[in-house]
């Protein structure tokens, strides 16, 4: 599984893109979030408050009920501020 | 047509092959955003635009197609820039063809406001305090809320 974080949270992981595969339990975004939290303190601090994190599952926008799995391209980003 | 590129565009150029030759079209509508030099109260030096690479064209193709299904349009563009930009640069154009204005009115205005809230964007300003991601403005939401 792909995941990728962009604007504040690519600075609080480190990262911008990682390779992950995540125990079998996890099945939807919300698993996902909860097993990547484990990973360190700026996972941690990352998705520590879910009202500012938005998500996206092979491009489309989703809510945290859904479902992923093994090679599916997940983001994490906040709300978005173009134009 | 959506573009999303680092480079600026010239707008009189863009307008001009929207829809040339196309004798259908009665009004051609746009709205360009530009980098501000004041936020918050304070300074701006520069801002810099992150996407997300492969959904950011996604979303503004399904964004544009939206808007030709909902306005009899006979042409639409979208541009939009990402990279380091300084006050005074151009971010983002929105031009709708139509053969009669109100359609491009409405159609320019609904996809500007749906690109706010849409469209994977992230905006870092180089404030004089250091740089700061730019938070989304409930404003937005309620802006593109109106289209639904």
């Amino acid at each position: 599984m792909k995941i990728l974080y962009f604007a504040w949270m690519r600075g609080k992981t480190g990262i911008g893109e990682e390779d992950v595969t995540p125990p079998a339990e996890v099945t939807d975004v919300a698993g996902l979030v909860a097993w990547l939290k484990t990973r360190g303190p700026g996972f941690e601090d990352a998705f520590q408050n879910m009202e500012v994190v938005r998500a996206a599952v092979n491009q489309e926008f989703v809510e945290l009920d859904a479902p992923v799995k093994a090679g599916d391209e997940v983001a994490f980003f906040p709300p978005v501020t173009g134009g | 047509m959506i573009r999303v590129q680092k480079e600026d565009f010239d707008l009189g150029e863009e307008l001009r092959a929207l829809g040339a030759g196309n004798h259908n079209i009665g009004g051609i509508t746009s709205f360009v955003g530009l980098v501000r030099d004041m936020a918050g109260g304070e300074h701006v030096g520069a801002m810099t635009l992150e996407h997300y690479p492969g959904m950011t064209e996604k979303m503004l193709e399904k964004i544009e197609a939206e808007a030709n299904e909902r306005w009899p349009l006979e042409a639409s563009l979208i541009i939009h820039r990402y990279g380091r930009m300084e006050p005074g640069e151009q971010i983002v154009l929105v031009a709708c063809a139509s053969p009669h204005r109100e359609a491009a009115f409405e159609a320019c205005h609904f996809l500007i406001d749906w690109l706010k809230t849409r469209a994977p964007f992230w905006k870092l300003e180089e404030k004089d305090s250091g740089a700061a991601w730019v938070d989304a403005k409930a404003s937005d939401d309620d802006a593109a809320a109106k289209w639904d």
